[in-house]
């Protein structure tokens, strides 16, 4: 998840600002986001894909402040 | 006229509410278990500050799925008053109640000191006994209040007249200095400072009691 382009992030101001106190000087932007691993049991990768549409919508990401993007990997 | 005032593991402000009706105001009230599904007749709801369900992944992001507030989302589009403090504005957003969100504070500090706020020109039933430009002094306390909506959303605000508080000095970065709105209908109010903090006066201000006053019109 990561805040939409539109909404100040004032956390990753401040960390780019350390970033340039650390020498790195071109760091243009630095933005910070969230990332959710999950296992989840399902028929199919279509079925699994629809449920965690479903969780980023409705849960794990605001609409109104935050973008998200999802990657399916199987596993045992 | 019963106030419910809702309690989730982790408010922390709902004891100052119920001293605020009860003792300051003598308006009766109830606490209501957020597990619950009964609103036990109250006849408006507060949701207070705090940090329901830890605040974990978003501030009132959990705490929206909590079982009681099918019921409050009932009684709010059935018209009900139902006003959301610090917290609790942040749970009203996130159950889409209110529009917009609470974001992290410009300047990443937790706030917590008084603010004078100017009283908007809604007809809601929460501001009706203030003048509009009034200025008030209520305190703030958090570290999400940062109301942030798109400029459609905001421009729909302020046409609408939904904007009740905003700052006189911004604290936190909002979008149009907004520090409390109300939705179209007016019967619910989110908004980040605490009324209930300001109304006692041995307490240092009494401002926050016409709007306690309001839920029971």
């Amino acid at each position: 998840m990561q805040l939409r382009p539109s909404v100040l992030d004032p956390a990753g101001e401040a960390t780019r600002a350390a970033a340039q106190r650390l020498g790195v000087a071109g760091l243009r932007q630095l933005r910070i986001g969230k990332m959710v691993e999950m296992e989840l049991e399902a028929a199919t990768i279509e079925a699994a894909r629809s449920e965690v549409e479903l969780l980023s919508d409705r849960l794990l990401a605001n609409p109104v402040t935050e973008n998200w993007t999802l990657a399916l990997e199987q596993c045992e | 006229m019963t106030v419910g005032v809702v309690v989730f593991p982790g408010s922390n402000c709902d004891r100052d509410l119920a001293w605020a009706l009860e003792g300051i105001l003598e308006i009766p009230c109830k606490f209501l278990w957020h597990a619950n599904k009964d609103l036990e007749g109250a006849k408006a709801i507060v949701l207070p500050g705090g940090f329901s369900y830890g605040d974990y992944l978003r501030c009132g992001a959990l705490a929206r799925f909590a079982p009681l507030l099918e019921e409050v989302r009932k009684f709010a589009e059935a018209g009900g008053p139902v006003l959301g403090i610090c917290n609790g504005f942040q749970i009203l957003t996130e159950m889409g109640l209110l529009p917009g969100a609470l974001t992290r504070n410009r300047d990443l500090h937790f706030i917590c000191e008084p603010c004078n706020l100017v009283i908007g020109q809604s007809k809601s039933q929460f501001i009706a006994d203030y003048q509009p430009n009034k200025i008030i002094n209520l305190p703030i306390a958090h570290g999400e209040g940062r109301y942030f909506c798109n400029s459609d959303t905001h421009e729909l605000l302020e046409q609408n007249n939904q904007v009740l508080l905003r700052y006189q000095a911004n604290p936190n970065g909002s979008v149009g200095n907004i520090a409390g709105i109300s939705n179209k209908a007016g019967n619910v109010v989110g908004m980040m400072p605490h009324p209930e903090r300001a109304c006692d006066p041995q307490l240092g201000g009494t401002d926050g009691q016409q709007l306690l006053r309001a839920l029971v019109g």
